[in-house]
């Protein structure tokens, strides 16, 4: 337990430096709007990437419908705010939740899939729900909404992103990670040793869709248009690719690999006809030369800064 | 300690065990064998919960656990290491047998740990190491030290000796009799008749979904029944 604390903390604190010496950055003026939207949109894709990575990752249940989950927070909190002056934060959470109810939903029916056909199911999951957006008269149709007010200043989003990847890590840690684990390395003997694992499936969709939503609903109040055309089959794929380049189980790689392509594709946008060429490009390298992600599936951990070496009971129930 | 009375078990129209009833008596070593396809892990599969009976009543220590969920089972000390070994292979030695003890209480787990590498030494050598880059009989040990782990009173073991060299085959029904001696009843399924008639008290001969034969092991060791059938001589 106090490795696991310990790391923790150095964690923290880390992530609280990072935050100041960018918030100096930006008050200073070195950091320009530019910047500070690319940062917000670095911390979007970072929760994206990190709660993906808690589904396919982690878990092994391989969805390419985030984008759904993602949508879904985004439309009700933008609703929430423009049509009933709820609170942007009391938004984001009510968003988040909704997310969560329907990534319980998705959940049961399709939990008993495994492999490609689970992946073809939640690709039409994701599907189901932009043609829905697509065709509701209440949400703007194919125009979608407007005017939304764009709250999400980069303090909003930092303290989102951390506590995302705090919740995260720390579940994955846990007994309950462990058995989220166990399920991807060997279902039937995780069910075996007592795992409950439909329980734990539905855990991971849920947990995870919560955070997308959330990140859907800053995004919304970051970008102030929303439209279905933006949360489509490409957008489950980029979040999807952040994950594997980065490394498929690892936090720290989901973050590094979010970082890595968020910056890739802005920069790239000064070169708006090399841009899908050079970004194919880069992908197809990387899976040749690093096929395990940039970190590996092992990834990088505050850990190895707190050397104590945990005694076998620390680990598991705590 | 374990009754099972008249089930039914059917992979979707197939019909892979029929009518069958068996019992294990507590601190024995129980066998189940017979040919590929006879059923033999179709019945470990349901006894411990992976399937359901249509028909038919399973009994552990009194209780009827015939619809009950793995967990419980689990709970109640019936353990099954399924066939193939299926370690996780990506975490250490120490984190599978971990898991191995996912419903016990951690209190327990220094002695659980202790008790599960005294038997199988090798898993202490190789605590930190992944156990996907085990050898084939280091993989069955760690499937076995980590059914321990959930401390079984009843352990069913699926082809605990497949694909393993002679020496290994060995060690492993040794170390299935000294389990057995420390108090766990055993319900063993084995293509390697002659190996598992000899650590066996009892045995039960399957065929296509069906017992057949039943009754001492040595008994049936030496009847010219199985010696033709299963032994080979």
């Amino acid at each position: 337990m106090k490795k696991l604390n310990k790391s923790f903390w150095i964690g923290i604190v880390f992530a609280m430096v990072l935050y100041g010496v960018i918030q100096i950055l930006l008050t200073t003026g070195i950091f320009d709007d530019v910047m500070e939207s690319t940062l917000i949109l670095i911390c979007i894709n970072v929760m994206l990437a990190v709660s993906l990575n808690l589904i396919n990752g982690i878990t092994g249940q391989f969805s390419i419908g985030h984008a759904g989950f993602m949508s879904i927070g985004a439309y009700v909190s933008a609703i929430l705010t423009l049509n009933f002056d709820v609170p942007f934060v009391l938004a984001l959470v009510i968003s988040g939740l909704v997310a969560a109810l329907f990534g319980v939903l998705i959940g049961i029916p399709t939990l008993r899939l495994n492999g490609d056909y689970l992946a073809i199911a939640t690709l039409g999951f994701g599907e189901i729900i932009r043609i829905v957006l697509l065709n509701t008269e209440y949400v703007g149709g194919a125009s979608g909404l407007s005017g939304i007010p764009t709250q999400t200043t980069w303090t909003i989003m930092f303290l989102f992103t951390l506590v995302t990847v705090v919740v995260i890590n720390n579940f994955i840690n846990s007994s309950h990670g462990r058995a989220c684990i166990a399920i991807r390395e060997n279902e039937i003997a995780a069910e075996a040793m007592g795992i409950n694992t439909t329980l734990y499936k539905i855990i991971a969709f849920a947990l995870g869709a919560l955070f997308a939503g959330i990140a859907g609903g800053l995004s919304a109040h970051k970008f102030y248009v929303i439209n279905p055309g933006s949360f489509n089959f490409l957008k489950s794929f980029e979040i999807l690719v952040m994950v594997v380049l980065g490394g498929l189980g690892s936090t720290s790689g989901a973050i590094v690999g979010a970082i890595v392509l968020t910056v890739l594709f802005t920069v790239l946008q000064e070169y708006p006809e090399l841009r899908m060429i050079i970004y194919s490009a880069i992908l197809i390298l990387m899976m040749i030369f690093r096929p395990k992600g940039l970190l590996g599936s092992t990834g990088f951990s505050f850990k190895k800064f707190a050397k104590k070496e945990a005694k076998p009971s620390d680990s598991i129930n705590s | 300690m374990l009754t099972v009375q008249g089930i039914n078990v059917y992979y979707g129209a197939i019909h892979a065990i029929k009518d069958l009833s068996i019992t294990v008596n507590e601190g024995e070593i129980v066998t189940l064998i017979g040919a590929n396809g006879a059923g033999k892990s179709t019945l470990l599969k349901t006894l411990s919960g992976l399937l359901k009976p249509k028909t038919g009543s399973i009994e552990f220590l009194g209780k009827s656990i015939t619809n009950q969920s793995i967990q419980s089972i689990v709970k109640q000390g019936l353990i099954h290491c399924p066939e193939g070994r299926r370690v996780f292979a990506n975490m250490s030695v120490e984190e599978n047998l971990e898991l191995g003890a996912y419903l016990q209480n951690s209190d327990s787990l220094g002695a659980d740990f202790e008790k599960v590498y005294s038997t199988f030494p090798r898993l202490l050598e190789r605590k930190k190491q992944l156990a996907g880059t085990l050898s084939g009989g280091e993989q069955q040990m760690l499937a076995m030290g980590r059914a321990m782990m959930g401390h079984p009173k009843l352990l069913l073991l699926d082809e605990p000796s497949m694909g393993l060299a002679p020496l290994l085959v060995k060690d492993i029904f040794r170390i299935i009799q000294e389990v057995n001696a420390a108090g766990t009843t055993v319900l063993l399924v084995e293509q390697n008749a002659h190996q598992a008639l000899k650590v066996a008290n009892r045995a039960y001969v399957l065929e296509t979904g069906r017992v057949v034969l039943e009754g001492d092991a040595k008994e049936l060791a030496d009847s010219e029944e199985i010696k033709m059938a299963y032994l080979g001589h």
